[in-house]
């Protein structure tokens, strides 16, 4: 089992970036479940989600504790959060940002989504749109297949502008 | 088609397929979802149904009630507060022998205000003469819901049913789902004492001491019939649409020592928790009741039993626990855990079996092993 916990603050689509990503997985032929966290947070305050991929149906309810993979979708949550918090000896961390992330003891990745978003305009109220580029980091870095990735961003989004920031974020995300 | 659904979500579309005529609901959390979801489908012409807003939960029961007794499918949703607001309506849906279909969401009861998993708010519905079903997956929300119907609908049973998911941990997961064509799985709903206003009868008038205990063990006798018309149903279902369920869903249990007994999304998680015992040499198994009412007969003879609930009854004890104890006449041990939405993992659970005192009762969290 593959697990994933996504770290963003709230009303960041933290949320819809887990639910795209169990689409996907769907997709690729396996099993997956995503589940945010609901906790008393609000609008802007740090908050976690969860994804499992499997070969196998997924039984497991409980938080996810020793995460395979650590999804940061706003860097500024590591401030304040731990964001490798139980992560696998060797786990993976991503984090959107221009710069790579310098984390002892696990391999990071790291890609400007925000930079992208803005690029194509993905911006709703204000906010750009993480949940869609996001996609092209993880199918670059072999999660989910570039195809699965595409064929979930359409199914929730007829804007092909998230389409495009996918296929800019996997294009400039090296690995 | 496989999708990613919520639980909630699951249930709303399960409900869409049943093709009510009636929805009456008041939106509460974690239910919200449910609810909002039919009325979308209402107002867009996805669903030939007339969907009423009530000012609370008591209002929405007796809506059902109202709409249910012309002899028309209904539907509601509700949630911990929610579903104790309608108490009193709930034990005259059953009363009066309606075929309402409720989706509850378990969640707590306050103070203090939590709005997680905990079933006992169902239980406290226990009594009422509906039939309860909790189920642990998406796929099971959308599978029952739709077999709810034909079963509450049956005139063998003609009685409320209550299918009950976790608050949250099933309410708002997503989880594949594979979405049916019921076709004819629900044959059209044919109330025997439908209000016709050309035959008029009276309904819900006083009646005697005899009459009220005939109508008490009628309900009783179909309850106890409903057993047959779950079977009947979850059958068909399988022999249609190849998923199987029955009155528990049991793993490992042919050779085990020692049972994991729970429910909802717990009695699935049990089964990961079976198989770290059994790489450990422990012989172990786990049985997840669906069916609460009419409440399974189970096969325990030789083991030793772990029960975990996620209510309880003060004063008295684990609900599910004393249950199973009163009805096999043997002694268990008795776990209480997540309350109030508290993390259980299936970690959790093991160390449950591994250290078991039969006979004892156990607060997770509180209380200590000794």
């Amino acid at each position: 089992m593959f697990e994933i916990r996504i770290h963003s603050r709230g009303g960041q689509g933290g949320v819809t970036a887990a639910r795209l990503l169990a689409m996907a997985a769907l997709h690729d032929g396996k099993y997956a479940t995503a589940c945010p966290f609901y906790g008393a947070e609000r609008r802007g305050a740090p908050v976690v989600s969860f994804v499992r991929i499997d070969d196998h149906p997924i039984r497991i309810y409980s938080q996810i504790r020793d995460p395979d993979l650590v999804i940061v979708l706003d860097a500024s949550v590591m401030d304040t959060v731990d964001v490798l918090h139980g992560l696998k000896k060797g786990g993976k961390v991503f984090v959107n940002s221009a710069h790579s992330q310098d984390l002892a003891g696990c391999s990071t990745f790291n890609v400007d989504l925000t930079g992208i978003a803005l690029k194509e305009k993905l911006v709703v109220a204000g906010n750009p749109i993480l949940n869609t580029p996001v996609l092209g980091a993880l199918a670059k870095m072999g999660i989910i297949s570039v195809d699965s990735a595409k064929k979930a961003i359409r199914e929730m989004f007829t804007d092909e502008r998230n389409v495009r920031a996918a296929e800019a974020a996997y294009k400039e995300m090296n690995v | 088609m496989k999708e990613i659904s919520t639980g909630n979500k699951a249930v709303a579309k399960a409900v869409k397929q049943a093709l009510p005529k009636v929805v009456a609901a008041y939106p509460i959390t974690p239910q919200t979802e449910i609810v909002e979801t039919i009325a979308d489908y209402v107002t867009s012409g996805q669903m030939d149904c007339r969907y009423i807003p009530v000012e609370s939960e008591h209002s929405a029961m007796a809506a059902c009630i109202g709409a249910s007794i012309t002899g028309v499918r209904t539907f509601t949703a509700t949630s911990a507060h929610g579903l104790l607001y309608m108490h009193e309506m709930t034990n005259w849906a059953a009363g009066a022998r309606l075929p309402i279909v409720m989706a509850n969401v378990n969640r707590s009861l306050g103070p203090g205000w939590n709005i997680w998993a905990e079933h006992t708010d169902a239980m406290q519905e226990r009594d009422t003469g509906w039939l309860q079903v909790y189920v642990s997956t998406v796929q099971e929300a959308y599978d029952t819901t739709i077999m709810a119907f034909r079963i509450a609908e049956h005139n063998d049973v003609l009685l409320p049913v209550m299918v009950n998911l976790d608050g949250f941990s099933l309410s708002h997961i997503m989880q594949p789902l594979d979405t049916i064509e019921p076709g004819d799985f629900i044959p059209p709903i044919h109330l025997p004492y439908a209000i016709d206003t050309k035959n008029p009868m009276g309904y819900g008038g006083l009646t005697t001491p005899e009459h009220h205990f005939q109508f008490r063990w009628e309900i009783e006798r179909s309850i106890r019939d409903s057993e047959k018309v779950i079977r009947e149903t979850e059958k068909d279902f399988a022999k249609r649409f190849g998923r199987k369920y029955g009155p528990t869903e049991n793993y490992r249990c042919e050779d085990a020592d020692v049972i994991l007994i729970a429910m909802g999304t717990f009695g699935k998680e049990a089964e990961v928790a079976v198989d770290i015992l059994r790489k450990e040499g422990i012989k172990a198994g786990s049985m997840r009741i669906r069916w609460f009412r009419p409440f399974p007969k189970l096969d325990l003879a030789g083991k030793e039993v772990v029960v975990i609930d996620r209510d309880y009854s003060f004063g008295y004890g684990g609900i599910l626990a004393h249950e199973i104890m009163a009805k096999n006449e043997i002694k268990v041990y008795s776990v209480i855990a997540g309350l109030g939405g508290q993390e259980v993992t299936y970690d959790d659970m093991a160390e449950f079996v591994r250290t078991r005192r039969i006979g004892e009762e156990f607060w997770f969290g509180v209380t200590k092993h000794v």
